[in-house]
């Protein structure tokens, strides 16, 4: 049976690698990923995990060595943060398009300068559009069943993508939670082993990264495309058969009090917690508020986002990273861009807030449901509002 | 490869674009990027095979009287060879003429 354990999430990943069995693992040590590869780091050098634990200079040769690993067919995991993720940035298009099945965590994290070290989501954004299939979690449970997930989704022969599964730095990397942990056996008949159908082996040559001309370029880019769709059909399945045997469920879109709800707040990762604080406390005062979360950021949920909010009068996006100078946050532009072609849907509202580790309480929440509303009625004359910044 | 690389379509395209067939960069025709290209005079040359040495496309090689020439399915047009070239045994010609 399942053991229930209070432990730091952050090491709690690293006990999820282990079930997972990963053989190698490639990191570099940033804040607030560090106690995660810390801890894997301590598993490795135990005996607890058998695994090559390749430490590196930098980011980038920890994602390159990464490649290198997925790329013969070695269960592969590495986690990083912030700069960290920018350093690997152009790295993390090879995994994708090599179609090397990389596990990540990212403890998101805000992005210099001024330094930060605190999280929000502006490392997230900036790997946007890297192929990657991208998870959002919310507590420690979710955080060591996706990463499970991840595995076996990355890993599909379907599928053979990287994964990352982002959870909030400090916010979540650093709560000790309280932590149901499946059996080796369980995760065993979850997790079948990594097969690359057309690894790297002598007795069997072939050239991985060559370079593509014009004439085919193309053609590899809408093959990335269409395969990254197709995953989706595989996320959902995995996550369907992890509730089967696990009996916790998870979707691209989760709902929280959001069905009959005319004004719904969108949010990612852990402040979804404290947003529904809020909400409880706005829906015993009577007012129609609900909340709705993205869990899947890539591939983007489109059909299960407009389903989710097509009722809704007014919708109020909460990015935690600016794309500057543009049209807000980036999550509220790609879900208002989803819903433009809709004969039925809601105003969106876009806000931006608990940047670089400022805090989000139940009561900021509040205020930011009732000055969308206002901003719904009345009309304002920006693209977008940052919460509680003084002006 | 089956197909030539302008009839493939997206769907023909092994998993990452990986190449599954070893020593295939040899169908692959370099030939066309060039602008100028060699012409090797035999009455100069000296069969010293520096133009030989110095081809960084490896495509100069002796023919069956001991003179060199390019393969022009390969040859990039680079000069290298004309640029080494001892006696000025080889001249560059734009394409187009």
């Amino acid at each position: 049976m399942s053991k229930r354990v209070g432990i730091e999430v952050s090491l709690a990943i690293g006990d999820a690698v282990r079930l997972a069995n990963a053989d190698v693992i490639a990191a570099y040590p940033i804040t607030p990923q560090t106690h995660i590869v810390e801890h894997l780091a301590e598993l490795v050098a135990n005996g607890e995990l058998d695994a090559e634990y390749i430490p590196v200079e930098s980011e980038h040769s920890a994602m390159s060595a990464c490649l290198g690993a997925s790329a013969v067919g070695a269960r592969t995991f590495t986690a990083t943060a912030g700069q960290g993720l920018e350093l690997m940035h152009e790295v993390l298009y090879v995994a994708s398009s090599m179609r090397l099945p990389v596990i990540m965590a990212v403890a998101n994290r805000a992005l210099s300068a001024p330094l930060s070290v605190w999280g929000d989501q502006s490392d997230v954004m900036a790997v946007r559009d890297t192929g990657w299939i991208q998870l959002f979690v919310e507590n420690g449970q979710e955080t060591v069943d996706n990463v499970l997930c991840a595995f076996r989704i990355g890993e599909d022969p379907r599928v053979l993508l990287p994964v990352m599964v982002h959870l909030d730095g400090f916010y979540l990397s650093h709560v000790i939670e309280a932590v149901l942990f499946p059996e080796q056996s369980q995760v065993d008949r979850f997790l079948p082993p990594f097969k690359h159908p057309v690894p790297l082996h002598p007795d069997r040559p072939v050239t991985m990264g060559a370079f593509a001309m014009p004439i085919i370029y193309s053609e590899a880019k809408w093959a990335q495309e269409v395969n990254l769709e197709a995953a989706k059909e595989v996320i959902f399945e995995c996550w369907g058969e992890f509730g089967k045997l696990f009996g916790r469920n998870y979707s691209p879109v989760e709902h929280y009090r959001s069905d009959d709800a005319r004004v719904l707040l969108l949010t990612l990762g852990g402040f979804s917690e404290t947003a529904m604080t809020a909400v409880d406390k706005m829906r015993g005062e009577g007012k129609s508020v609900g909340l709705v979360r993205l869990r899947l950021w890539r591939p983007f949920p489109f059909a299960e986002i407009r389903q989710a909010v097509k009722n809704a009068e007014v919708l109020i996006v909460l990015d935690r990273a600016i794309s500057f100078g543009g049209p807000g946050g980036p999550v509220c532009s790609e879900v208002r861009s989803a819903l433009y072609g809709e004969a039925k849907k809601p105003k969106v509202i876009g806000f931006i807030g608990g940047l670089g580790g400022r805090d989000i309480t139940p009561s900021g929440f509040e205020e930011i449901i009732n000055r969308g509303i206002e901003i719904a009625q009345r009309g304002s004359d920006r693209e977008f509002e940052i919460f509680g910044v003084r002006e | 490869m089956t197909k030539p690389e302008g009839a493939l379509t997206w769907k023909d395209i092994n998993i990452g674009a990986i190449v599954s067939e070893p020593g295939n960069a040899s169908q692959y025709r370099t030939g066309d990027w060039r602008s100028e290209r060699p012409i090797f005079d035999s009455r100069k040359c000296i069969r010293c095979g520096i133009c030989y040495i110095f081809c960084p496309e490896g495509c100069v090689g002796q023919n069956a009287e001991g003179y060199f020439e390019a393969d022009l399915f390969y040859c990039k047009g680079c000069g290298i060879c004309a640029l080494e070239c001892w006696t000025k045994a080889i001249t560059m010609v734009a394409e187009e003429q």
